[in-house]
């Protein structure tokens, strides 16, 4: 058993940005176990794969390839996992927590019967794999022993910040054509359907959560909710931040009428300021943000509202 | 159509989670309890598919013999038959145990009542968040499987699910008998109705033990990140402070 194998993640054939923090997390985990990293592809690519893995400096990298792997499928990917597994004998195999990443790991896991770890932000192994990992979206945390000769964890998203490496390394590539039984190809994306372009709430500048957009417009920024508004169907679960919601990383939080939950907390604790409007000064989300008004929302928002157009029109 | 949706007892924590002090479980001594937000969905899609075109909603639950508040929850929204599988040993099984318990108990309930056409498990629980139990059932079992779901539709024999990704969505097609994992957003579940309340007494709990091979996972501790402690800067009360508000958004440069 050796090597630790990171899955590539791509759509149909772009790396994404969470692959890059997937290597960067495999070069540090690989060199505390002494071990080489193996970039693992799977399906058909771009052909600048070459380039992003000399860039974290990962000198081999396998292709998983099968005529049946067309596009995304979480079980003939999970199964050209499992394949390369029996093949290869990693130590770890490991890739980013999102969504696809853990899916893919829970399936070629199941499929190896052997445990997996999700969201983890560090993994050791002495006698037994020791690890911690995420609990509650982030909440809490949780220490966990595993014993086994080959595990498969994932790193929490976001976790890790990407790093490119500066040693040069030359790439050794494998194409490996791995067995996969036909009857899996019945989860593969079938058609895709394009939605809203431009800014989203995750990638918003400005977040105005719980007062109904008034300020939101005149700041360009996004409208968000925590989960009270959406059960009561006030606004969509689209606009919902937290743990089962959207996280966000704005430049300013501004949460009215929002007790701050830790199930929301976690959805808005790295937006860069926080600004809470509440009528009680002991909110949790009043002693959490940098910034707080003392007071009923639908005096204070209009009023910074109407004061945001009064320097517009002044200028 | 036959449906299962498995749902989990989870705490329902407030502003902050507290572990107990031998740093193995959750703090739970003030705490009220709720099923996981994903699963709620996956209940109210159950429903709403068995309305549309007929058929149950059978729903099963591994843990203590208190989960009954969620079965019976269960049964108010729309829920017709109902499992408990008891774990008392006052911890969560690790996610393989868990998985092998679930497939054992399905494979119980079809042989008594036949195959269920859908299964519907949360895109992970809201407390464990181990991203694999649904899977790792739908693997043993041998059916198609895609998490992340945010829409299901019934064309025939076949389901059509979509899933929610960057800018779009994808959406996948599956022949019954499938596996699902749902997310929250998918509807907007239902609150109780008084025959709800009615029938969640009337509710006929199955509980059942299975004995299962444990994973080789063994949780250690549980401990809160290190938080960061904010000194608040209250820039007024009420409408005056406005102009503060504003001169603060100027210096964030978002004006
Ligand atoms: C597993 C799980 C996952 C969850 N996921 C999420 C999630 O993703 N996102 C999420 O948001 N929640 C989530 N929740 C729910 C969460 O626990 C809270 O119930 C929810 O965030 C509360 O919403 P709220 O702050 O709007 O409401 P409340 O907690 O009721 O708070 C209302 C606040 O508004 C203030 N207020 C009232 N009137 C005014 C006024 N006129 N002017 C100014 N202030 C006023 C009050 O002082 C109070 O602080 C989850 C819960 C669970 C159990
Ligand atoms: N103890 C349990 N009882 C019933 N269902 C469960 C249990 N644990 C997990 N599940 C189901 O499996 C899904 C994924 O759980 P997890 O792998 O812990 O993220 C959950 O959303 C539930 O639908």
């Amino acid at each position: 058993m050796s090597g630790v194998y990171v899955i590539a993640e791509h759509d149909r054939g772009a790396t994404s940005p969470a692959t890059h923090e997937a290597f960067t997390a495999a070069a540090a985990l690989a060199a505390n176990l002494k071990e080489l990293v193996v970039a693992v592809f799977i399906g058909s690519f771009d052909s600048d794969f070459e380039a992003t893995c000399s860039q974290y400096g990962i000198s081999e990298a396998v292709i998983l390839e099968s005529p049946l792997i067309t596009d995304y499928g979480p079980e003939v990917w999970g199964q050209a996992v499992a394949e390369m597994v029996n093949l290869r004998r990693p130590r770890v195999v490991m890739a980013v927590g999102t969504d696809k990443g853990n899916e893919v790991l829970a399936q070629a896991s199941a499929r190896t019967e052997t445990p997996f770890i999700a969201n983890c932000i560090q993994v050791e192994h002495n006698e037994t794999w020791s690890m911690t990992r995420t609990q509650w979206g982030g909440s809490l945390l949780e220490d966990v022993s595993v014993e086994g000769d080959l595990i498969f964890v994932s790193y929490a998203h976001h976790a890790v910040e990407a790093a490119a490496s500066n040693t040069q390394t030359d790439l050794t590539v494998q194409r490996i054509e791995v067995g996969i039984d036909p009857s899996l190809a019945r989860t593969l994306v079938r058609e895709r359907a394009l939605q809203a372009e431009g800014a989203t709430l995750s990638t918003a500048s400005v977040v105005v959560s719980g007062g109904r957009g008034v300020g939101a417009t005149l700041l360009s920024g996004k409208v968000g909710c925590s989960r009270a508004v959406t059960n009561n169907g006030w606004r969509s679960h689209a606009d919902q931040v937290g743990q089962t919601g959207t996280r966000i990383a704005p430049e300013i939080y501004i949460a009215c009428g929002i007790s701050g939950a830790i199930q929301h907390w976690v959805g808005a604790m790295a937006s860069k300021n926080i600004l809470a409007v509440n009528t009680d000064p002991e909110a949790n989300m009043v002693s959490k943000a940098g910034y707080a008004v003392i007071g009923d929302l639908h005096e204070v928002v209009p009023a910074i509202a109407e004061e945001i157009r009064r320097r517009r029109e002044a200028v | 159509m036959r449906i299962l949706v498995c749902v989990k007892r989870v705490p329902a924590p407030g502003s902050r989670i507290n572990v107990t002090e031998n740093g193995l479980n959750v703090d739970t001594a003030h705490l009220g309890f709720t099923t996981s937000p994903h699963e709620e969905c996956a209940l109210e899609e159950a429903a709403q598919l068995a309305e549309q075109h007929g058929g149950s909603v059978s729903v099963l639950t591994v843990g203590p013999a208190e989960a009954e508040e969620q079965l019976r929850y269960a049964a108010s929204v729309g829920g017709n038959e109902f499992t408990l599988v008891l774990n008392d040993t006052g911890q969560d099984w690790d996610p393989q145990r868990t998985a092998r318990t679930i497939t054992e108990a399905i494979a119980q309930l079809e042989a008594d009542s036949g195959v269920f056409d859908l299964i519907l498990f949360g895109n992970e629980s809201a407390d464990a968040g181990g991203y694999q139990v649904g899977v790792r059932v739908a693997v043993a079992l041998d059916r198609p499987m895609v998490n992340g779901i945010k829409g299901i539709e019934i064309e025939d024999s076949s389901l059509v699910a979509n899933r929610e990704v960057d800018g779009g969505l994808e959406v996948y097609s599956l022949l019954t008998p499938a596996v699902l994992g749902v997310k929250e957003g998918i509807n907007l579940p239902r609150y109780p109705t008084m025959k709800g309340r009615l029938a969640s007494k009337k509710a006929d709990i199955q509980v059942a033990q299975i004995e299962a091979l444990p994973g080789p996972q063994q949780l250690v501790r549980l401990h809160r990140p290190e938080e960061k402690v904010t000194e608040t800067e209250v820039l007024g009360t009420g409408p005056d402070a406005a102009s503060r508000v504003v001169d603060l958004l100027d210096e964030l440069g978002v004006l």
